[in-house]
């Protein structure tokens, strides 16, 4: 019984996706207030689309992500980001 | 005596001259209110992101001022009659962004 189980081989090695901990950027460099007039910054926490990345992706704490949302309707609200756009690919 | 922060958006059509009067006449209306202007940029010409009013450019300007609350009011009436602003957001600043707006300032200063 034994050395059947151990008889199956795995046709491809399964590979443990290795779990990278997520952690929160402004926490981590100190950032404590994040300006909506700087549409690039804000260009890293949206995606191709221009929608907001939800705090699973980036991993962002909870009152930073408030932050960041507020942050980017503004942008949006001047213009300075579009409200749905194809920017950067 | 709060601090706020106001961005506007002018109509590209101006000419220069016609821009520095449009952002003069509401510096104006905050120091009538007894305002202290702290900071004002004038980005110039920049694209926007999606078509204000049929337009695709428009000329921004920040002003960083303190005031006490009745002023906003005032402003902002201002802004809507003016029909040469696209858009215009004010902003309250808390003690986290008064020291990040500082700090923008010195920035800005080095570089230019």
């Amino acid at each position: 019984m034994a050395e059947k189980q151990s008889e199956i081989r795995y046709l491809t090695p399964i590979n443990i996706e290795i779990k990278k901990d997520k952690y929160c950027r402004f926490q981590k460099s100190g950032i404590k207030y994040i300006d909506f007039k700087d549409p690039d910054f804000l260009l890293k926490f949206v995606n191709e689309q221009g929608k907001i990345l939800p705090r699973r992706v980036t991993g962002t704490s909870l009152k930073f992500q408030r932050k960041v949302t507020q942050a980017v309707k503004r942008a949006r609200h001047l213009a300075l980001m579009p409200y749905v756009g194809d920017m950067l690919k | 005596m709060n601090r706020y922060e106001t961005v506007f958006i002018l109509t590209p059509v101006l000419s220069e001259a016609q821009t520095k009067e449009a952002a003069g006449k509401f510096e104006k209306i905050l120091k009538d209110g007894k305002a202290k202007i702290i900071n004002s940029e004038f980005w110039g010409m920049r694209k926007l992101a999606y078509p204000i009013q049929k337009k695709s450019t428009g000329f921004y300007q920040l002003v960083e001022f303190e005031a006490s609350g009745d002023v906003i009011e005032k402003l902002e009436v201002a802004f809507r009659r003016d029909e040469r602003i696209l858009r215009f957001l004010t902003v309250k600043l808390d003690k986290h962004a008064i020291a990040y707006a500082e700090k923008r300032v010195k920035l800005r200063a080095e570089k230019a």
